[in-house]
Formats: structure tokens, C-alpha cells, sequence
């Protein structure tokens, strides 16, 4: 079996994984980081969504091996401590979620606007999360949250 | 998905090479088509053989007349490209439309021409603009490239090197877009240079195809009304759950006009 490292979280991990081993579940049931969700099976719903290197991707839709010596970033890497980083204080500020299954990807995947747009209108995080599906909240309070959570960063993280 | 040997060559001959050593070997580029396609187990390769370490395949250079993308540049690369920018305009808002930011970080643009996918927009934009697909061996013109659905003329050992698109001097790309996934129901991408007009759709058909007539009517007056008028026939379009042959038909002039309207 192909031996895999990579930086997750800023702490290096080593593991053997089977070649169609996907990413989501090399961090889910390799590393117990389960904040990682899989919400469907069409890698459309971005559940899953992770940083690989800065950028953010679906988990559920890249090889474990294709990520060997990246760097990855959770949504269990965000907070410091007991302080949550400020899209996710943002999120819980604003209502920006209900059940909460959407939320580590809609998290992960605001913070990527922010880093690529750091001032981002409405209509710029509406168009930006057309992967990421929420079924609980009908998006009004998201869109609210990340809008908050953009300020809170102060133009990236 | 079923398991398989990966590698991940660091030349396109190690890459070419791994191939034949396979039994039924597939490049993985973004995955954001195969990895799907495998998890719902409709692909079974017996080899995936990785880009990821092939140096030189995600440049994108701008030789006077044409515009040279690298096989491994993602959408989201194109899209963000200020030589793309200023040089296709068309061409960079068409892939900043794919998907969504997470997809458009992955895929690329040999991946979506080698996958030949119905509902696709490279194949429309390749087809509109007439680029020319660079693989290891050859140049194949778009026009010979895009067969029917998931179609291509490529060998089961060639790897497409880059996409080179000539400067068009007006270009649009308009799509109706499945709300959903961002595949075109319908797409249409109209292109003027000194040629003439070459007006090329996607996700209506089983593959990319051009409208002659269109293209005909846009020569002698280039404007939405010119258009207006020519309707493509239902036969042979798609109908899906989303739209059935006839609507694509209508989006299809639709959209023509959007595109025409959108050149300026
Ligand atoms: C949710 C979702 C939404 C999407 N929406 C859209 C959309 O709106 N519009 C659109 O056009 N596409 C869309 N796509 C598809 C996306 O653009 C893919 O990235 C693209 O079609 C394939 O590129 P890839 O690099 O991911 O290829 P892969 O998935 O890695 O490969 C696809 C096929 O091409 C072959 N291949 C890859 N690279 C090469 C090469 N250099 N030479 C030879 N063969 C090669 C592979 O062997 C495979 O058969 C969507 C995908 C998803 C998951
Ligand atoms: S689990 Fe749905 S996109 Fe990855
Ligand atoms: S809060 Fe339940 S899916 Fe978004």
C-alpha cells in the first residue's frame, strides 16, 4: 500500500492508505478529524470541503495519495484554543446554521473567498457558495455570516 | 470504488509509459470528472497515472496570434489569468462559470477536453474560438476533436499537452445553466475573427456542434436580431428531467442572441 504524509493542521502525518483511499476519509477514519462531513455521493454538496495547500476543495473528490506532502487544513484547525477563528465566531454570531451538517464546509469555504476577495458584496458570497448546499436554513443567515466573518478578518486569514 | 495501482510519474514519458504498462490505465488530472464517475462505479480502471508531479503542463503563454494553456491549468487558474483576461475575455468569464470555486480549483481544462462531457463548456469555447488540442504526438483541430458524448480521437496511451486558441476579435459565451450542477443545458459560444463567425453549442446535443446558419446570418449582420429568427431542430437534442429536446432548442437561440448581444 502507498505510504502517504502530509501537514494537517500544522502537525505532520504519516499513514498507508489504498490508492482509491479519498482524502475525506483518510482525515475521517485515519485521523478521528471527523469535523470533515460527506453529505452526498455526487461532490456537489460540499460538506467536505478542506484546504489543500490554501485553496479549498471537496475532500470527498480527491485521492489521499494526490495529496501526499500537501499541506491541509481542517475545520478542527481553525479555532486557537477556546478562540474560535472569526468565521466561525461569525457563524455562530449571525444563526449561520441549524442542524450544522453544511456547516464545517461552509465555513472552510467562506474563508477561501475571503483570502481570494477580501471586502466580497452579497452577490460575490451567494455566487461563491453555489457548492456548498445548506438544507436547513435557506441561506439568508449565512450569507450574513460570512459577510460578517469577512469583516471580522480584516481582509483574509 | 474499486482499488487500483497509482502512479505518479514525473516526465510525460514516464506518464506515457505507465499507461502501456497498464491493463486498462486512465490519467487523473482534477479528478472532478473520473473520481466521480468511479465512485458511482461506472469506471473501473485498473491504473490511475497522476499529473501532479509532470512539471510544465500549467503554463499558460501568449504567442501574438493565439493563446497557449497548458493541459494542468485549472479553471480557476484561466479564469483569474490576466493574460486570458485581457487577451479572451470570453474565454476566462466562460471558466470562472464551471462548477463552483471548489471544482474550478481542481479540474482542468485537458481534463474537460479529453472527458468530452455533452454538458461541458470547454468543448463549446474549443469548437467557437477553433483551438487546436496539442497532445504528446499531434494537433487535432476542434473541429475533429469533439465527437459525439465522452468522444475524442485520442489513443488510450496519449496525453493531451496543452490548448492553443487563436485571438478572436469579438467573443461571448452565454449558458443556461442547471442550477444544481452548472453544466449547460445550454451553452453557446460565438466568435468573429478574420475568418468569419463560428457560433459552436454545448449540453443541448449528444456532443458540441456548430449552427451554419447562424454562423451565416452573423457574417453578413452581426446582430441579436440576425439570429433571432434561426431555431435548431429538436431532433437529436437531449431531454432530460431538466429540460426536454424542444426547450434546449429554444434556449439554444436564446442563448445565441445573449452571446451576440454580449460581443458588443
Ligand atoms: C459538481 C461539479 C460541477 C461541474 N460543473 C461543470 C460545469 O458547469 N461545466 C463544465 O464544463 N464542467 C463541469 N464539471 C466538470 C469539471 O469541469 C471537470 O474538472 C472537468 O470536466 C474534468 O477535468 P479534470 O481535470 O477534473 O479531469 P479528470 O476527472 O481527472 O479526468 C477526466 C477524463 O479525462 C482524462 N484526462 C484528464 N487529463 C487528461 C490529459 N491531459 N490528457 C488525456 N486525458 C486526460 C482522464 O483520464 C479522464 O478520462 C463539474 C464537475 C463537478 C464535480
Ligand atoms: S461530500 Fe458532497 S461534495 Fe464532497
Ligand atoms: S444547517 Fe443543516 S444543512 Fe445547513
Amino acid at each position: 500500500m502507498p505510504a502517504v504524509t502530509m501537514k494537517v493542521n500544522g502537525v505532520s502525518r504519516s499513514a498507508e492508505v489504498e490508492g482509491r483511499t479519498l482524502l475525506v476519509d483518510f482525515l475521517r477514519e485515519k485521523l478521528a478529524l471527523t469535523g470533515t462531513h460527506v453529505g452526498c455521493d455526487t461532490s456537489q454538496c460540499g460538506a467536505c470541503v478542506v484546504h489543500v495547500n490554501g485553496q479549498s476543495v471537496k475532500s470527498c473528490t480527491c485521492l489521499a495519495v494526490d495529496a501526499d506532502g500537501a499541506e491541509v487544513t481542517t475545520i478542527e484547525g481553525l479555532a486557537n484554543g477556546a478562540d474560535l477563528h472569526p468565521m466561525q465566531e461569525a457563524f455562530r454570531e449571525h444563526h449561520g446554521l441549524q442542524c450544522g451538517f453544511c456547516t464545517p464546509g461552509m465555513v472552510m469555504s467562506a474563508i477561501d473567498l475571503v483570502n481570494n476577495n477580501p471586502d466580497p458584496g452579497e452577490a460575490d458570497v451567494r455566487q461563491w457558495l453555489d457548492g456548498n448546499f445548506c438544507r436547513c436554513t435557506g441561506y439568508h443567515n449565512i450569507v450574513k455570516s460570512v459577510l460578517a466573518g469577512a469583516s471580522a478578518m480584516g481582509g483574509g486569514s | 470504488m474499486d482499488d487500483f495501482q497509482y502512479h505518479a510519474p514525473s516526465s510525460v514519458d514516464g506518464v506515457l509509459s505507465a499507461l502501456r504498462g497498464a491493463d486498462d490505465g486512465k490519467v487523473l488530472a482534477g479528478g472532478m470528472s473520473l473520481l466521480p464517475v468511479m465512485k458511482l462505479a461506472m469506471a473501473a480502471p485498473s491504473d490511475l497515472v497522476s499529473l501532479r508531479n509532470v512539471p510544465g503542463l500549467s503554463d499558460i503563454e501568449d504567442h501574438g496570434h493565439c493563446l497557449k494553456i497548458g493541459a494542468c491549468c485549472t479553471h480557476a487558474q484561466v479564469a483569474a489569468s490576466s493574460v486570458v483576461r485581457e487577451r479572451i475575455p470570453a474565454l476566462a468569464a466562460m471558466a470562472g462559470r464551471i462548477g463552483d470555486p471548489q471544482v474550478r480549483n481542481r479540474g482542468t481544462i485537458g481534463g474537460s477536453v479529453a472527458h468530452n462531457d455533452p454538458a461541458a463548456d470547454y468543448p463549446a469555447a474549443c469548437v467557437g474560438l477553433g483551438a487546436t488540442i496539442i497532445t504528446d504526438r499531434r494537433k487535432i483541430s476542434s473541429d475533429d476533436f469533439f465527437g459525439a458524448m465522452f468522444e475524442t480521437p485520442l489513443e488510450e496511451d496519449e496525453l493531451v499537452t496543452a490548448v492553443c486558441f487563436p485571438i478572436p476579435d469579438r467573443a461571448a459565451y452565454a449558458k443556461f445553466e442547471n442550477p444544481a450542477s452548472k453544466y449547460a443545458v445550454a451553452g453557446v459560444m460565438v466568435a468573429e475573427d478574420s475568418d468569419g463567425v463560428r457560433v459552436a453549442v454545448t449540453g443541448a446535443g449528444a456532443g458540441v456542434f456548430r449552427v451554419a446558419e447562424m454562423e451565416a446570418a452573423l457574417a453578413d449582420d452581426f446582430s441579436a436580431d440576425a439570429v433571432a429568427g434561426i431555431g435548431v431542430s429538436s431532433d437529436g437534442l437531449l431531454s432530460d428531467n431538466v429540460a426536454g429536446a424542444e426547450y434546449r432548442a429554444h434556449l439554444v437561440t436564446v442563448m445565441a442572441k445573449r452571446a451576440v448581444e454580449a460581443c458588443g
